[in-house]
């Protein structure tokens, strides 16, 4: 049957694509998907575990209502901030923010 | 009680200390200070020769000063009636110099250090005559060799006075190297260095006769250098150029007659080995004809005195080379009185006209009557005159010279009292008699001040009467006081006197009948005999015959050691170490500038390039750094996991 395993390791890659993509995407609001994606990969290993260990309590699952309300927080932020990198940069392309560059 | 005559050298030091010290600036102070030690330790000496005549034994009293392993050295004072003699003729003539010099010495700049070197002199003098073994005498032998040197050159700004300064202490100086050679054969044959101590051992036959003859011999030379025997003679003339003060007390009373002491002192060894003693009769006797007979020609006042010290202080060498102990130191005693007064008679005279040449003078008599008569006794009493002190003393040498087998002593010793009564008063006829030559010194001149002319006149009483304790008839007589070995009396040999007495006043009426009543001529003479006349004037040419054997050779090494060695080898070594050093911090310099520099700059350029390579790093990407950051996560748990 789908064991915990498989939940793990579905998250785990999901997590892995969610770190590629924050890494190598170059436009802005890309890498705020990607971390949005790692959110819900975390997400999936909560309730996994939860489901899997201890099935009475339900400690992942609400942890993982916590984690999307923060996700929802943070995606806010993450989007004034490129708001503001649009109005100073005049567009969203990472590669262009290299003011701290030597 | 006599254990305390330590103080009588000690005053005339400490006067010394005073004056050099604290009483520079005063000059009155400082010749107080200078006489009242001398005068005091004359009283001292005058205790002590009472107290020797009260009890007639040698006393010594010793302490001892080096104690090492294998060798303790003791210093200490021996007195004996021999020691207190010379105490006393020390102290007379020093004392009297003394006060003369007040009125000689005034105006000189230096006066102060002038009584200063006079007390230094009188304690090292006292100190050799209390001396009771070898190495004492040495060390005051050579502090009056050192007195002596700055006294003559005491107008060091002249160059003769400087010059004979050092020719009288490099000759003296000669003389003692041979002294030192002696003092070593004859301490280490006996053992010992004190006195009597030596003296027993050679009288007990401890010392084998030929290392006694040899010791003696060098012994002697110490004395042939001190009192200006044949050949080390040839620095008494020259020390002339010293005050005249200088030349009565060192080089006719005293220093001068501290070789004559050494002899008298040692008699025992010169007993003991014949040999040495013949060698030391016949340099007195040498002596004692070739200065009189330069003493004959000279034509400046205190040349002729002089040759005639060193004349008398033949006759007192020859004497005691023959054993005459007695005669020896009595003429000692007695040439010291009338020698000091002949100088400082002299002195008077000099600083009356300002000149020292004979020819110069004349007709001084009326104007300077004491200087005169004081002379004049003076020249009575060396030439041997009945009653005066001089005749005592020369007849007991003729004396003795007469009972050697060999008469040729007793031949030279007539004819140089013969010659000693000529030169001696063809001094005062010349200086004192006959129209004044230069009348325009003549005018000036005037009699010294009484502080000089009491000296004189004292010295005059002394020069009469203090012979007469050795008159021979006497029951207790010198001879009773001063021996060796026994006591004896003198016997009066009447040929002697009577012919003594004769050849001094044929020599007297030879000068009168030369310069004052001109009945023989002085300048036919000298042409007859143009070459004798010639080699006396010019003493032998000894003066010259050394300045070519020793002088010049030893000059020529001097200047071809300093040429060849001096600037060739040191020199060069010397430069070559200031060029080498140049070398070195060249080297250095080229080390420091591109080594230690470059290292320095090379470290500070490496960290430059590595820092602009290094920060490239910050490409000011975030997605960079969260590469990296993820990157070193997965190292972290790539490690964590193995």
């Amino acid at each position: 049957m789908i064991g915990l395993n498989h939940y793990l390791t579905l998250s785990t890659f999901l997590f892995c694509i969610g770190i590629f993509g924050v890494l190598t995407r170059r436009n802005a609001i890309g890498i705020l998907m990607s971390i949005e994606l790692m959110f819900n990969a975390v997400n999936i290993n909560f309730v996994a575990f939860s489901k899997f260990v201890t099935p009475t309590a339900l400690v992942g699952q609400i942890f993982a209502i916590f984690v999307i309300t923060i996700a929802a927080a943070e995606a806010t932020v993450g989007l004034a901030i490129v708001l503001l990198i649009y109005r100073n940069f005049k567009g969203i392309n990472v590669d262009n923010i290299n003011i701290m560059k030597w | 009680m006599l254990s305390n005559a330590w103080i009588i050298p000690l005053l005339p030091l400490l006067a010394f200390v005073t004056i050099i010290f604290f009483t520079r600036r005063h000059e009155r102070l400082s010749s107080l200070v200078s006489i009242g030690a001398i005068c005091f330790s004359w009283v001292l000496s005058l205790v002590v020769i009472i107290s020797v005549l009260k009890n007639p034994v040698t006393s010594e009293f010793e302490f001892t000063w080096l104690n090492l392993i294998g060798l303790q050295v003791r210093m200490g004072i021996l007195i004996d009636s021999l020691t207190a003699i010379m105490l006393f003729v020390v102290c007379t003539v020093s004392s009297l110099v003394h006060i003369y010099s007040v009125g000689y010495m005034t105006g000189d700049p230096r006066f102060s250090r002038f009584f200063s070197f006079l007390s230094l002199f009188s304690f090292s003098m006292l100190g050799l005559v209390l001396a009771n073994n070898f190495l004492g005498i040495f060390v005051f032998w050579e502090l009056v060799g050192l007195t002596s040197y700055l006294l003559i050159g005491f107008w060091f700004e002249k160059k003769t006075a400087s010059d004979a300064g050092k020719k009288a202490f490099i000759t003296t100086r000669t003389g003692d190297l041979g002294f030192i050679i002696g003092i070593l054969i004859i301490t280490t044959a006996a053992g010992t260095f004190n006195f009597r101590e030596i003296f027993h051992a050679v009288e007990a036959g401890h010392i084998p006769i030929g290392l006694l003859t040899l010791g003696a011999i060098f012994l002697f030379a110490g004395a042939v250098g001190k009192s200006a025997q044949f050949p080390l003679h040839v620095w008494l003339p020259d020390a002339m150029e010293g005050p005249t003060p200088v030349s009565a007390l060192i080089h006719a009373a005293t220093m001068v007659a501290a070789g004559v002491y050494l002899v008298a002192r040692t008699m025992t060894i010169y007993l003991a080995a014949e040999n040495a003693a013949l060698v030391v009769a016949s340099i007195g006797c040498i002596t004692a004809f070739l200065a009189a007979s330069i003493g004959l020609v000279q034509n400046d006042i205190k040349r002729v005195l002089a040759y005639s010290t060193i004349s008398q202080l033949g006759y007192m060498i020859m004497v005691l080379g023959l054993g005459g102990y007695t005669a020896g130191t009595f003429h000692l005693y007695t040439h010291a009185f009338f020698k000091a007064l002949l100088f400082l008679g002299a002195g008077s005279v000099i600083h009356a006209m300002h000149t020292n040449d004979i020819w110069e003078m004349g007709g001084l008599y009326p104007k300077m009557k004491v200087t005169a008569v004081t002379f004049i006794i003076a020249s009575l009493s060396i030439a041997g005159i009945f009653p005066l002190s001089g005749f005592w003393s020369k007849d007991e040498i003729l004396t003795v010279a007469g009972h050697f087998h060999n008469p040729i002593f007793l031949i030279v010793g007539i004819l140089v009292a013969g010659m000693t009564a000529f030169y001696m008063f063809r001094l005062c006829f010349v200086t004192f008699f006959g129209p004044p030559r230069d009348q325009h010194k003549f005018d000036h001149a005037h009699e010294s001040p009484k502080v000089m002319t009491v000296p004189l006149m004292i010295l005059a009483f002394l020069s009469i009467f203090a012979g007469w304790v050795g008159i021979p008839w006497l029951k207790h007589g010198y001879s009773s006081f001063v021996y060796h070995h026994e006591p004896h009396h003198a016997e009066p040999n009447f040929i002697l006197m009577i012919v003594s007495t004769l050849v001094a006043l044929t020599g007297i009426y030879l000068a009168y009948a030369m310069y004052y009543k001109k009945s023989i001529s002085p300048e036919k003479l000298k042409e007859k005999f143009a070459f004798p006349y010639k080699v006396l004037y010019n003493k032998y040419y000894f003066d010259e015959l050394y300045h070519a054997i020793i002088i010049n050779p030893v000059m020529k090494l001097s200047d071809f050691l300093f040429g060849k060695v001096d600037v060739g080898v040191v020199d060069w070594l010397v430069n070559g170490t200031g060029r080498f050093t140049v070398l070195l911090s060249d080297a250095k310099q080229w080390f420091d500038s591109r080594i230690v520099d470059g290292t320095v700059n090379g470290i500070a350029s490496v960290t430059g390039r590595a820092g602009s390579g290094l920060r490239r790093i910050q490409t000011g990407q975030l997605q960079n750094y969260a590469f990296v950051v993820f990157f070193g996560l997965v190292i972290i748990i790539l490690l964590k996991l193995s």
